[in-house]
């Protein structure tokens, strides 16, 4: 009967296509109809209305669904005339005024006091309903941009009124994209809501090896299942399974499919929910359990006893079932059950998932997903790793002006935190100054650096200079700058989170698939670590620079007597690894907040990565980087719903590393190791 | 001889100590002035939020006093920092009790500080407006509940979800404490209840200032591969929802596709944003500053004038301008600031809201009030989309089998947690 | 074992060391002066929540005790202490949540028609002190919650623990000095984090709270339960002083500091320096957890943040400001730093007018305090103590 109904909607859309008549009184007749539904609008009721617009169809009814949907429409308080107004600015009293014109009319109405209109909202639902009606006007545009939007919305869910228009605008599409995604779009709604199971079948191995979310949101539902119960094994329909409470599992597809679902050793079906089941199929009576059975206990309590039970003896479990055994025998009660009597009721019935679709069809849908769920586990893994790298590459960017200023120097700076949240500052006080975001991020960069150098060469000046012989107290010391630092900060920018909002080109992402996906901005953080181990080994290893500093570090005062001066090089060391400090605070604030509590968020990680890898080697700093990196990442993924956990269990076992392998990943040798 | 000068100093500075807390002009003026307690953190994490509604209080006093006061005589806050530190909220709230001897406390923001507060204010029967949406779960015979319930935001937010988007499937993300898990929970129950199969809700906390989203996000995307329109439901608190709505951006998802919907996300949130990328996701709330009435614009406008042009308002702060001026009106009844009185005569007590419609004071120490859900703009405000009569606050929610035989009811059975079904009391002191 | 038996024979040593009896004089008459004014039982001059403050000042001064003894006299900078003070707060609370919530779902069962069995009563109260952070059952560790001497014993046995098989592990493999004490941050972010979520089984973020209801005492008012725990505390701040006055002056004491100036050199005399600083390191963490257990009831709740990373770095600022390897000294810098940052942060201080703007303590407090320990450690590195120290030697000449 709905069919039927959508093939005439259909044949009359078409023929309103055909033969464009413009009749303005009778659109406007159907507008003021349905008034009130429109101008208060839900879901659930805004559907009969659609489907007379669109079975009206034309350019009016298609302006009409536009305008709607981006809540351009109001309402003229007085006259209740439907009109398109846009905001035109305030008036001497601050009053804010609409600029409107007549819908039907088109006619320019002039400027009203906002108050005077008021705005037809349609939530998203209802507009998200609009935008389905809407397709099949826009998919026919001559504009590209407007065709691909309603592919977008097509996408999003078929409608069975979409594949007429659908198949219509293939044959005329010139371009390559869009009449690709077209046909596609076609394929999944056959398969939706087709009739033919031939050409279903046909259509789902077409999707054979797609493993994009558009084709796994249409085939998943063929797949639908639902549990059934009988005394036998039935003969007849497509069986998915059969179920064993207590015993079998959901089968592994699902877990393929989608991770959340997963049950891991848990049985599908426990016997208490086997057993519930049976009870709300109402194939046996509600029994009695030992809410009811306190139930009924209270119901016979008479003057302190139930029969030869006193109440106040009741306090166990064991009582009260002696006590409701024995009313139950008396007055003819139904009996409790326990969990023998459960089990062998339940063993009388048969438990089975029945497929709401035939076996052809669900046949081919498996086949096809299963070859799909092993390409998407391929890349779910391969995306586990990516983001465990750029998990990696964000630690090692916080680490890595530690691996010069502790690594090398073996200075404890606890302050370290706070350059990385100075840098960020930095891009977000330069973003005030500079709207432009690209051109304030690549200011922001040196700024950040010369800031935070500065601050560290002051730092070593005043501070740590006078310590280097007391590397316990330089840590409290710095540790006195990093809360200094960090109230200032919250001084000056409160404690609200700032943005850093990063360039239109950093944003987005990288999307190989609908499964292997990783944001701009983490590329640019992966690749900015690359550029920093590239610099620090260059300048550590084939500079002057280097070379004086790691012989600082060594041997002080051997190197002070070959000419080096051990003040300039330990101050410009200090505040070289500040200054990076800086720059990775500017990318980290990118990715995440700028607040006062930045730094102290990847302090302590940083100083695990840094001890992890090995103290004195920036290539310890990459290997204990990319191993926390990875662990956390590793962890997260057996444990999916505690993230906690993950970092718990993550420096318990740094914790232990440590102890087996105190020198760290990368251990020094000889000489160089000793402290 | 060591010992003598270091412990004559400590002696010497603990009374110095002890003169500062306990000096004279700090007691002797209670007979002159009516004096109310501002207990919200003006330094460590909750500064932010908790200082706005300081600022709103005291705005709200010097109105009053402008307006000639209260009983006669003038209003004075006092105001304490109890530091975003959740024992010290405890010992602020005695020493205003004790020390300052004010007659009504406004405060607390974070559910873990009323907790903390809890004990005291019932041991020395304090009277505290809390004015922030909680997870309900909890009746203090001294408490007045003036944000929201979940009945008041997590419930119409669900329903909206799953009348007018059609949400199939479900992500329940939220910050790990207590609120996001009692509100989470509820909402558990309650979609089971509406049919939605349970492999259909998927729930992730994270720490509080979560940064690290991409995976939880892909994770979120991916659900939509079982074909079922997905919805975010997001009780993520703070600073994380910063990284969270970068990653949703990041990752192109728009509101379109899968909406998120936040109960902790408000004007004053979305100030640290740039929202051109998160148009279309939702919020709910009792409030929002884009609500278009003359009682909202006045209020508004005192608020800037105040303190500053770029300055927004929120719900929590139209929970203290309504539990404020339904004080002074029971104050006013009652002809005492007496907690006792004060209390009866907050039954019943009405005010109009500052979004239409009037917001009544239950027996169960709960508003009725409106729910909104507003759209997020490109201008880091919300657009209302829909606005619900006055629903009445619920302590213990009907959607968990436990807490469904509950009420609350102060005025006439004297009870914050009676069993409808063994009609009797449970406890008179509340769990904390 | 019996060397150190007789070691810290209290009278002995209290013959040998007469100041010691200075010191627990002015306790004592401190203790006894609050008390006289307090508002529980004395003039009411001291109101409850400043007698709670001080109370909780003296537990904070223990565990500066533990923090001067491993870190001044012995060497080890640990930055977890607080970590163990902590747990020492979570052992007693659960005690006095499990309790108390026990006695309330009692009272309301008195009205239930059926007598409630053990398993009921464990569920309602699972349902009270779990429901709040969106649990019910009652986890495995709260087992013996029920049992006070059990908890009591756990105060120092799960703390010491912890201490001891962190301790075993990282003394082991000689991991010292700046490592070590990024290794004892780690830990005590590991356990915060651990706590922090809802699942751990001690209610999360919420922590254990209305700690000061102590179970039974319903009608004993706080002002009279803030006074006994105030006594108690002084009473700890006593013992404890007095036995790590006797440690620091035993044999054992000589090689701890022994340790600390120069390691090799001692284990070249043959001690075996890992158990020497096992055992302060174990010894410490239990008087942590006792100052813990004895802070928390008096604080009301107890939550994951307390053992933030930062709370055990400024325990040992404390010490630092008040001067390390004198006992006096961690007592000093405890009271004196920690008072003076409530004081400041509390907004009780006035503002200070300057030319330019006026400087609010509520904001400035910290930055000052942090650049007083720079201050401290470049310049006064015996801290305050340093400088009581010069005066006396200028009295003497």
């Amino acid at each position: 009967m709905i069919r039927i109904f959508q093939i005439l909607l259909i044949i009359s859309l078409s023929e309103r296509l055909l033969t464009p008549v413009w009749a303005d009184t009778e659109f406007e007749d159907l507008l003021i109809r349905n008034a009130p539904l429109i101008q208060k609008s839900s879901s659930k009721t805004i559907d009969p209305v659609l489907n007379e617009i669109q079975a009206y169809g034309g350019e009016d009814a298609a302006r009409f669904l536009e305008l709607w949907k981006n809540k351009k429409l109001f309402v003229l308080e007085e006259t209740r005339e439907l009109v398109v107004a846009s905001p035109a600015g305030k008036d001497q009293d601050g009053k804010k005024l609409l600029a409107i014109s007549g819908f039907i009319s088109r006619n320019d109405l002039g400027i009203v006091r906002a108050k005077a209109a008021k705005q037809i909202k349609p939530n998203s639902g209802v507009r998200a309903k609009i935008a389905s009606a809407l397709a099949p006007f826009q998919i026919k545009s001559d504009d590209p941009n407007i065709r691909s939007t309603a592919l977008d919305t097509i996408y999003r869910r078929i409608h069975p009124l979409h594949l007429e228009p659908l198949r219509q605008a293939m044959a005329l599409e010139n371009n390559a994209v869009l009449k690709e995604r077209m046909e596609k779009a076609y394929v999944l709604g056959i398969i939706t809501h087709g009739n033919d199971i031939s050409k279903i079948v046909d259509s789902i191995y077409s999707l054979a090896g797609d493993l994009s979310l558009e084709t796994r949101a249409i085939l998943n539902p063929l797949m639908k299942s639902e549990i059934e119960i009988s005394k036998t094994i039935p003969t007849t329909g497509n069986i998915a399974r059969i179920i064993a409470p207590d015993i079998s599992v959901r089968p592994s597809e699902a877990r393929r499919v989608n991770p959340f679902t997963m049950t891991g050793g848990e049985a599908e079906l426990s016997l208490d929910a086997a057993y519930q089941l049976l009870i709300d199929r109402e194939l046996i009576p509600i029994p009695v359990n030992n809410e009811k059975r306190d139930q009924v206990l209270v119901a016979h309590i008479n003057s302190g006893y139930i029969g030869n039970f006193e109440v106040s003896s009741l306090d166990t479990d064991a009582a009260r079932n002696q006590a409701y055994d024995y009313l139950a025998q008396v007055n003819n009660l139904p009996r409790r059950i326990d969990e023998e009597h459960k089990k062998r009721t339940i063993s009388e019935y048969v438990f089975f998932a029945k497929y709401d679709r035939p076996q052809a069809i669900t046949d081919a849908a498996h086949e096809v997903l299963i070859g799909i769920q092993n390409k998407v586990r391929f890349f779910t893994l391969l995306d586990l790793v990516l983001d465990g790298l750029s998990l990696a590459s964000i630690y090692f960017l916080a680490a890595i002006g530690l691996a010069i200023t502790f690594g090398v120097m073996r200075v404890i700076n606890m302050a370290h935190g706070e350059f990385i949240m100075m840098g960020a500052y930095t891009g977000y006080v330069i973003q005030l100054i500079i709207p432009s975001y690209t051109l304030s991020i690549i200011v922001a960069l040196p700024a950040a650096f010369i800031l935070t150098f500065v601050a560290g060469v002051l730092m070593e000046r005043l501070v740590i200079r006078h310590l280097y012989k007391r590397p316990l107290e330089t840590l409290l010391a710095t540790f006195g700058i990093s809360i200094a630092l960090q109230q200032i900060a919250k001084n000056i920018f409160g404690t609200q989170a700032r943005p850093l909002t990063s360039p239109e080109w950093l944003d987005g992402a990288m999307v190989i698939n609908d499964v292997l996906a990783i944001s701009n901005i983490r590329i640019a953080i992966f690749l900015l670590s690359l550029v920093f181990l590239a610099v620090l080994l260059y300048v550590m290893t084939r500079t002057r620079f280097g070379l004086e500093t790691r012989a600082v570090t060594q041997n002080p005062k051997m190197a002070s007597s070959m000419g080096i001066n051990t003040d300039k090089i330990n101050m410009l060391t200090f505040g070289f690894g500040s200054g990076i400090a800086g720059i990775a605070g500017v990318a980290i604030g990118l990715f995440s907040k700028v607040t006062s509590e930045l730094g102290s968020d990847y302090i302590v990680q940083s100083f695990m990565t840094v001890v992890v890898g090995g103290v004195g080697n920036i290539w310890g700093t990459l290997a204990g980087a990319a191993m926390i990196g990875s662990l956390q990442k590793g962890i997260e993924w057996f444990n999916p719903s505690n993230t906690l956990a993950a970092q718990t269990y993550m420096i318990i076992f740094i914790i232990l590393f440590i102890q087996f392998r105190p020198k760290g990943i990368v251990a020094l040798k000889g000489r160089a190791a000793d402290d | 001889m060591l010992y003598p000068v270091s412990v004559h100093r400590i002696f010497a500075i603990m009374v110095v100590f002890i003169g500062t807390y306990c000096s004279p002009d700090v007691r002797a003026t209670a007979s002159e002035t009516i004096k109310i307690g501002v207990l919200h953190s003006l330094s460590g994490t909750m500064a932010i939020s908790e200082t706005t509604l300081k600022d709103t209080i005291l705005m709200l006093v010097d109105e009053l006093n402008d307006e000639g006061g209260l009983l006669g005589k003038n209003v004075e806050a006092v105001v304490v920092d109890p530091a975003s530190d959740w024992p010290l909220f405890a010992e602020k709230a005695r020493e205003l009790l004790t020390v300052h001897n004010v007659d009504v406390i406004f405060g607390n923001w974070t559910s873990v500080s009323r907790k903390s507060v809890l004990p005291v204010i019932e041991e020395l029967n304090g009277l505290l407006f809390y004015p922030v949406q909680y997870e309900g779960e909890e009746s203090s015979r001294n408490v007045f509940y003036t944000g929201a319930a979940p009945n008041q935001q997590a419930i119409p937010a669900t329903n909206y979800y799953l009348d007018e988007l059609g949400v199939e499937k479900f992500a329940l993300l939220g910050t790990d404490y207590v609120y996001p898990r009692t509100t989470n929970k509820i909402l558990e129950q309650y979609l089971k209840d509406k049919g939605i199969p349970g492999s259909d809700i998927f729930v992730n906390y994270t720490p509080f200032g979560h940064s690290d989203w991409s995976k939880i996000v892909a994770d979120v995307v991916a659900l939509g591969a079982q074909g079922k329109k997905v919805g975010v439901i997001s009780t993520i608190n703070g600073d994380a929802n910063v990284g969270f709505y970068k990653e949703l951006a990041a990752a192109g998802v728009s509101a379109d596709d899968i909406p998120v919907i936040a109960f902790s996300v408000g004007e004053e949130e979305l100030s640290g944003l740039d929202t051109t990328n998160l148009v279309g996701h939702l919020a709910a709330w009792n409030y929002f500053q884009s609500a278009d009435t003359d009682a909202n614009t006045t209020f508004i406008a005192a608020w800037k004038n105040r303190m500053g042009g770029n300055r927004v308002t929120n719900d929590p702060m139209e929970a203290h301008y309504i539990g404020f001026n339904m004080w002074v009106q029971a104050v006013t009844d009652a002809g005492t600031t007496d907690v006792d009185e004060v209390r009866d005569a907050m039954y019943g007590q009405t005010f109009p809201n500052l979004t239409g419609g009037t917001a009544q004071m239950l027996s169960n120490h709960h508003l009725s009030k409106p729910v909104l859900i507003g759209e997020i703009q490109d201008d880091g405000q919300f657009d209302i989309i829909s606005q619900t009569e006055e629903v009445p606050g619920d302590a213990w929610t009907n959607y968990l089998p436990e807490s469904s035989v509950l009420i609350s009811d102060w005025k006439t059975l004297g009870c914050g947690m009676y069993n409808t079904e063994t009609k009797s009391c449970v406890q008179i002191k509340s769990i904390y | 074992m019996t060397k150190l038996i007789k070691h810290t024979i209290i009278v002995q040593h209290l013959l040998r060391h007469p100041s010691i009896l200075i010191f627990l004089g002015l306790l004592s008459l401190f203790t006894i002066t609050i008390v006289l004014l307090s508002e529980g039982v004395g003039v009411d001059l001291v109101p409850t929540s400043f007698i709670k403050t001080l109370g909780k000042t003296l537990c904070l001064c223990m565990v500066a005790i533990a923090m001067d003894l491993v870190w001044g006299f012995c060497g080890i900078l640990s930055l977890g202490h607080f970590a163990f003070f902590a747990l020492g707060g979570y052992m007693i609370g659960m005690w006095l949540m499990f309790a108390r919530t026990k006695i309330i779902v009692l009272q309301a069962a008195q009205n239930a028609p059926l007598p409630m069995s053990l398993d009921e009563v464990n569920d309602a109260v699972g349902t009270q002190i779990f429901g709040v952070v969106g649990g019910a059952d009652i986890p495995v560790i709260w087992t013996f919650a029920d049992i006070f001497w059990v908890q009591i014993g756990f105060v120092f046995l799960i703390p010491g623990l912890l201490a001891f098989i962190f301790g075993w592990f990282a003394f082991r493999s000689r991991v010292n000095g700046v490592y070590l004490s990024i290794l004892t941050q780690a830990m005590t972010l590991a356990l915060s984090l651990y706590l922090f979520q809802n699942d751990s089984g001690l209610r999360g973020n919420n922590g254990l709270s209305g700690l000061q209801n102590i179970p039974g005492l319903d009608d004993t008012p706080q002002a009279i339960i803030s006074i006994w725990f105030f006594i108690a505390s002084a009473v700890t701040l006593g013992l404890v002083y007095i036995v790590a006055h006797s440690i620091v002056h035993s044999k054992l004491g000589n090689i701890l500091t022994g340790i600390r100036d120069n390691e090799d050199r001692v284990r070249f005399l043959g001690y075996n320096v890992e158990s020497y600083k096992l055992f302060i390191f174990v010894l410490t963490a239990c008087i942590a957890a006792l100052a813990g257990a004895l802070y928390y009831p008096q604080a009301g709740i107890i939550n994951p943040a307390e053992l933030a990373p930062v709370a055990s770095i400024y325990l040992a600022v404390w010490v630092a400001i008040g001067g390390r390897g004198r006992l006096y000294g961690a007592i000093v810098g405890a009271a004196f730093v920690s008072l003076l940052s409530s004081y400041f942060t509390g907004g009780h201080a006035p503002d200070l007018a300057l030319g330019l703007g006026t400087l609010r303590w509520t904001e400035w407090w910290l930055v000052l305090l942090g650049l007083s320990f720079v201050v401290v450690t470049l310049y006064a590195p015996k801290g305050m103590s340093g400088i009581v120290d010069r005066f006396v030697i200028k009295g003497n000449k």
